[in-house]
């Protein structure tokens, strides 16, 4: 067994994909943090209090997991599912009851409420240790962002089952477009909009633009599986991005001075 | 619970009974044995009996309630309904003939300060423990309920009610932590975050970690997907309205907003000044302590404001929303049957009818018929000029009147553009309980009601 280890660890593959020896000793460990392409988000060597579990909760990196799985799950679903009104409830009623790969709607279903729960309490606990203070302002604005984008994420996720519980869900959610000021058509001030007819109609006010149409419809499904498979997880993923670099470029994690 | 036969409905109560019983009696024990390793075990009293002492310590009432929890997972196992331990029907109905939105609110709300004032004494982990246990054994003993069951355990509100356990956990845990820098730093020793000064390898130190924490967050999620199967309603339909609609849960705090306030301020102009309110404060805070360590009495303020906001006006108004709103959006207990023919008598009144009708006795003013645009808005204008003013005096007058009073070491500190945004954006947190508050005692519906340009605040 040692030997087969040996043999893979000398191996011309494995040096070449691993561009450092087994971070065994010191010296390694450090290397491995500053040459592994996914472990060089870390520092190399960081404040104890920084990895206490009691201090960060992990809520951070727990979210950023969820996300990893709702990608993952998230593409596998789009393998079997096809945004039309004809097909959207058909398909994940084969979710359910054909294809043995169905679990994934279940996993990316609570992993995506858990994501929601996950960021409140990240956002909770960098509150409580004020890790808002300066420098880090401007990763907590970031984080608000992204705290929005989350659950706009699940917000349109929401809607593709195209169930009962689906569609009047967004249905009630979306109707608040309606009234609102100046661009919803019953909110207040749209009528001050007018070229000598009305500007701001149901056929051109917020809620449809959100909608792509009057009511929650087939061109409405389109559009938030686009937001949802598309456009809001690009936005995430570049948030996240510039989230991590400015932890580390703002010091690491907080700590008391 | 409709369409499925009592035995079934014991069935699925047992089913989540008796793992959740074990599950707690693991729990308990795990802790019993932790104390019992600990040094300090510490007996709450000794009895001297003949040949040795018996000692009453913290570690054997833990093992004690284990054992309890063990013999109520071996009634559970067996679903009958009658021999489920369960909250008994009196209280019950207590709860619900007593639970209204206003005792809702104002309840948790009178929760929340006792906590906080007496935080010393509640985040002691013997107190904190015994709390989570009684909030877990309610949760237990009200499972076999069907009303309450059929809310619960609705697989889209159980996210709610893990966020409700985990929300007290960390805030305990938060506050346990407070309470000892502060009680440290009283001292004039440094927050123990400082003692964790030294540095250490992130591998293995953090990898791993990380790595555990993936691993056992997999397991939660695989064993919950293959638990509870994800909601299928029937195909959608647009002529079939569910009663109660409703917006997903998370959004919730702000339909229960609606009943409050209007479309336009509950789902637009409140959410947009939450995204914004939470981007300043960084900005607003203008406190350099408290920075990178858990403390409360270093920014007390914004601590009070920001738990304010988050826990009880966010939080629990999600947990009305989602569990305690039912058909017509009317209130009911958490054991009551959402009857949809309950009717709740509305007789809300206007700020104008108060003022013209009540008060002076005459009608309310109305622009004489074929009158121009300008007449009739001055007209509306004239009508809602009680409330009008009422509301540009709070929101134009107190802001200088908190400057020279209780905000007044403040704006000498923040500057005046820092200090209008912040007492602007209190100002519009405190509307909210303003206006439920104005609505449970003199009915006001709307302080302003312009429903020709849709403006009713
Ligand atoms: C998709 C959502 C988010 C992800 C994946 C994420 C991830 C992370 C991670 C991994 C960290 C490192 C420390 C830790 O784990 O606590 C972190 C730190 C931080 N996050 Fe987030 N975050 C998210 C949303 C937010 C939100 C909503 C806020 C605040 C409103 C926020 C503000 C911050 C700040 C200020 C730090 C630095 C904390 C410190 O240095 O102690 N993040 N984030």
């Amino acid at each position: 067994m040692a030997r087969l280890g040996e043999i893979i660890y000398e191996s011309q593959i494995w040096k070449s994909i691993f561009r450092h020896p087994m971070p065994v000793d010191r010296r390694n460990r450090i290397v491995v943090m500053l040459t592994n392409f996914f472990l060089h988000l870390h520092p190399v060597s960081i404040k104890k209090q920084g990895i206490a579990l009691s201090y960060t909760w992990c809520m951070g990196g727990v979210t950023f997991f969820l996300f990893l799985v709702e990608t993952v799950t998230g593409v596998l679903l789009m393998f079997y599912y096809r945004p039309t009104l004809e097909w959207a409830y058909n398909d994940i009623l084969a979710l359910r009851d054909i294809y043995s790969l169905g679990i994934m709607r279940e996993i990316h279903r609570w992993g995506a409420h858990a994501m929601v729960i996950t960021v409140w309490l990240h956002m909770y606990r960098v509150f409580l240790t004020g890790s808002y203070k300066p420098p880090r302002e401007f990763n907590w604005v970031i984080g608000v962002i992204l705290l929005l984008l989350t659950l706009l994420l699940s917000f349109t996720g929401y809607l593709l089952p195209w169930d009962q519980l689906a569609v009047w869900a967004i249905t009630v959610g979306s109707n608040m477009a309606r009234a609102t000021p100046i661009l919803g058509h019953e909110g207040p001030g749209h009528q001050f909009l007018t070229l000598g007819y009305p500007m701001i109609t149901s056929g051109t006010d917020a809620r449809f633009a959100l909608l792509g149409a009057r009511n929650v419809g087939e061109e409405t499904l389109n559009r938030f599986y686009i937001l949802h498979c598309i456009a809001i997880p690009l936005a995430v993923s570049l948030l996240l991005a510039i989230h991590f670099w400015r932890v580390r470029k703002d010091g690491g994690i907080s700590g008391p001075l | 619970m409709h369409g499925i036969s009592p035995q079934q409905f014991a069935g699925s109560v047992a089913s989540f009974l008796w793992p959740y019983y074990l599950a707690l009696a693991a729990m308990n024990g795990i802790f019993a044995y932790y104390l019992w390793q600990k040094s300090e075990n510490r007996p709450f009293f000794s009895l001297p009996t003949p040949g040795f002492a018996f000692r009453f310590t913290p570690a054997l009432l833990w093992t004690i309630v284990a054992i309890v929890y063990v013999f109520l997972a071996s009634l559970a196992i067996g679903a009958h309904l009658e021999s489920m331990p369960q909250v008994p029907q009196g209280f019950r109905d207590f709860v619900n003939a007593s639970s209204k939105a206003t005792i809702y609110s104002l309840g948790t709300t009178a929760v929340l300060v006792v906590l906080y004032l007496f935080r010393s004494w509640f985040v002691r982990p013997m107190v904190a423990w015994s709390i989570w246990n009684l909030m877990l054994l309610f949760l237990g003993l009200s499972m076999p309920d069907p009303n309450f069951f059929s809310i619960v355990a609705k697989p889209d509100n159980v996210p709610i009610v893990a966020l409700v356990f985990l929300l007290a956990f960390f805030t305990w845990l938060a506050a346990y932590r407070a309470v000892e820098n502060d009680r440290r730093m009283d001292e004039g020793l440094p927050p123990v975050e400082k003692l964790d000064d030294e540095k250490v390898l992130v591998w293995p130190d953090l990898v791993y970690t990380e790595m555990i924490c993936m691993i056992a967050l997999s397991a939660v999620l695989i064993f919950w997907a293959i638990w509870l199967q994800a909601p299928l309603e029937e195909p959608a339909s647009s002529v079939k309205t569910p009663n109660p609609s409703k917006a997903p849960w998370y959004f919730l705090g702000l339909q229960e907003m609606l009943v409050y306030y209007d479309p336009w301020m509950a789902g637009v102009v409140l959410p947009s000044l939450i995204i914004v309110g939470l981007m300043a404060i960084p900005y607003i805070d203008f406190n350099k302590q408290g920075n990178g360590y858990y403390t409360i009495r270093e920014r007390r303020f914004a601590y009070i404001t920001f738990q304010l906001g988050f826990l009880e006006l966010w939080v629990t108004l999600i947990v009305l929303g989602t569990l305690l709103r039912g058909p017509n959006w009317n209130f009911f207990g958490p054991y009551e049957y959402w009857d949809a023919h309950k009717v709740e008598a509305l007789t809300n009144v206007n700020m104008s009818e108060y003022f013209w009708q009540y008060w002076l006795h005459r009608s309310l003013p109305t622009a004489p018929p074929n009158s121009t645009w300008s007449t009739q808005l001055g007209y509306i204008l004239l009508r809602e000029a009680p409330g009008i003013i009422l509301v540009l005096g709070y929101f134009i007058m107190l802001p200088p009147l908190m400057a020279v009073t209780v905000l007044r070491r403040y704006y000498q500190r923040m500057g005046f553009i820092r200090y209008m945004v912040l007492a602007n954006l209190l100002l519009f947190m405190a509307a909210l309980p303003i206006k439920m508050v104005l609505r449970w005692t003199i009915n006001l519906k709307y302080l302003i009601a312009i429903p020709e340009y849709f403006l009713n605040f």
